[in-house]
C-alpha cells in the first residue's frame, strides 16, 4: 500500500443542472492532516461524501489508498467518517456505539477511546438520543480518534461543542497524531482554530479547487495595505489584488505575495500602514468577493 | 517560554526563533537537548511536520545538530553565532525605524542620544 491516500482527477458531482463538484483533481499524501476549507455549499461535503462512497460521481476518477473505493470493503474499513450530523439507532447507548465501532475499524484502540470518555466526561450507559448536542459530537470525535483509521475525515465535527471541548479534540489529535500518524482531512468554518494543526489546505470554491498548498506556504502570503486611496492605488498597480475596502479618502486592500524589504521601504515613504493577513481572513477575502478576485486557481 | 503563535507568519520560523532566543537567554545550553518535534507540536498544539521544518532549519544553519537514535542538540558555538545574527536583525529592526521615525519628528542625534541615556537609567 504505498502511494496515495486519495487520488481524485477531473471529478465531478452533477445534480440535474446544477454542478455541486466541478472538474476537481487533488491527491491526500498518506501521513498528512489536511484541512478541506470553504464556504457552505461549495461541494466539500459532497466530495468526502465521494471518497467514502456514500455517493457515485457522475464523472471523473476516485482511488482510494489505491483501489476504487465502491463495494470494497477492503478500502471501506480503512476510512473512518465523522460527519457532522451523525445518525445512530435510537436504543443505541454510547457503550453500543463503541462496540461497534470497535468491530469497524481494525485498528480500534479501546484504552485510548476509555481515557477520551473520562477526557470528555460520557456517560457510559446513557441512550444516544438523551445526549446533548454537544455530548452527541463527543461521541463522533471518540469514534474518529480511537478509530486509528489510515483515513479519518472529520467534517464540522463541533457542534455543540464549548471552546474547551474544542481545544481538548485538537490536543488529544495532535498528541494521538505525534505517535500514531495517519491521513486526517479536517474540514471547517474555524479556521483560524484549526490552521496551526493543519500541514496543507485545500480550499474549494464554487466546486473548484480555489487553493491547493502547504499551509506554511500560504501563511505570510498575504498582506494588507492601508493609507490614502492614491497613494495605496500606486503601490498596488503591479500587484495581485484580492480584496478593496473604500473608507472615505482611505482606502484598504488586500494583496497575495510577499512583500520584499525594498517595497516595504517604498510603503513607508507612502505613509501606508502594512498588516500581515491570517489564513481564515485570506480565505475569507478569496471566496467571499468573486468580482474582485482576478486569477482564481493556484497551484 | 511564551505560547503565543501568530498565524499571520510560517510558523517553523517562529518555532525556530523561539529556540534560538532559549539559546541566547541559557535556558537551551550549549550541547543540551532540544525537545523533539512532537514535543513542540503538542506544547504549542501545531502540526508536528511544521515543528520538525522549524528545528531543521537550526540544524542548516548548524545551530542545532542529531545524535541518531537520542535526539536534537544545540551545538557548541551555537550561542555566539546567534548573538552576532541578531545584532545585525537589531540594527536593521530597532535603529534604521528608529532613525526614521526620529527623522519624521524632528528629534536630533543630540537629542536621541540623552533619550537612549534615559532610557538607561531606568
Amino acid at each position: 500500500m504505498t502511494g496515495n491516500a486519495v487520488e481524485v482527477k477531473q471529478l465531478t458531482k452533477s445534480y440535474g443542472k446544477v454542478t455541486a463538484v466541478n472538474e476537481v483533481s487533488f491527491t491526500l499524501e498518506p501521513d498528512k492532516i489536511y484541512g478541506l476549507l470553504g464556504r457552505n455549499g461549495a461541494g466539500k461535503t459532497t466530495i468526502m461524501h465521494m471518497i467514502t462512497a456514500q455517493l457515485f460521481a457522475t464523472s471523473g476518477e476516485l482511488k482510494v489508498f489505491g483501489e476504487e473505493p465502491y463495494e470494497n470493503s477492503r478500502v471501506l474499513s480503512q476510512i473512518c467518517f465523522i460527519k457532522e450530523s451523525q445518525k445512530y439507532p435510537d436504543n443505541y447507548s454510547v457503550q453500543d456505539v463503541l462496540e461497534l465501532s470497535s468491530s469497524l475499524f481494525p485498528n480500534w484502540d479501546r484504552a485510548f477511546a476509555n481515557e477520551l470518555l473520562k477526557d470528555f466526561q460520557l456517560p457510559l450507559k446513557r441512550k444516544m438520543k438523551k445526549l446533548s448536542r454537544g455530548m452527541h459530537s463527543s461521541v463522533g470525535i471518540i469514534v474518529g480518534l480511537a478509530s486509528r483509521a489510515p483515513l479519518t475525515i472529520f467534517d464540522e465535527p463541533y457542534l455543540g461543542l464549548d471552546a474547551v471541548a474544542r481545544a481538548l479534540f485538537y490536543d488529544r489529535l495532535i498528541e494521538d497524531y505525534s505517535e500514531n500518524p495517519r491521513t486526517i482531512v479536517l474540514s471547517t468554518h474555524l479556521i483560524d482554530e484549526v490552521s496551526r494543526l493543519l500541514e496543507h489546505v485545500i480550499v474549494i470554491d464554487g466546486g473548484k479547487v480555489l487553493i491547493n498548498e502547504d499551509a506554511e506556504e500560504l501563511r505570510g502570503t498575504a498582506y494588507s495595505v492601508a493609507g490614502t486611496a492614491t497613494a495605496v492605488e500606486s503601490f498596488i498597480a503591479d500587484k495581485k489584488v484580492i480584496s478593496r475596502e473604500p473608507f472615505g479618502a482611505l482606502l484598504t486592500a488586500g494583496v497575495t505575495g510577499r512583500l520584499s524589504e525594498a517595497e516595504r521601504k517604498k510603503a513607508d515613504a507612502l505613509g501606508l500602514q502594512i498588516a500581515a493577513i491570517s489564513l481564515q481572513q485570506l480565505i475569507v477575502q478569496l471566496t467571499s468577493k468573486k468580482t474582485d478576485v482576478k486569477g482564481g486557481t493556484r497551484s | 517560554m511564551t505560547l503565543i503563535i501568530d498565524d499571520s507568519r510560517p510558523i517553523f520560523v517562529q518555532i525556530a526563533e523561539r529556540i534560538e532566543d532559549d539559546i541566547i537567554q541559557g535556558r537551551l545550553p550549549e550541547e543540551s537537548q532540544v525537545p523533539s518535534k512532537n514535543e513542540f507540536a503538542s506544547f504549542y498544539q501545531i502540526n508536528p511536520a511544521t515543528a520538525a521544518k522549524g528545528v531543521n532549519l537550526l540544524v542548516d544553519e548548524g545551530i542545532l545538530y542529531k545524535k541518531r537514535g537520542i535526539g536534537m542538540f544545540v551545538a557548541t558555538g551555537a550561542r555566539a553565532v546567534l548573538v552576532e545574527k541578531r545584532k545585525e536583525q537589531f540594527f536593521e529592526q530597532y535603529v534604521v525605524t528608529m532613525l526614521m521615525e526620529a527623522e519624521k519628528l524632528g528629534i536630533s542625534a543630540d537629542q536621541l542620544t540623552d533619550m537612549i541615556r534615559r532610557g538607561d537609567a531606568k
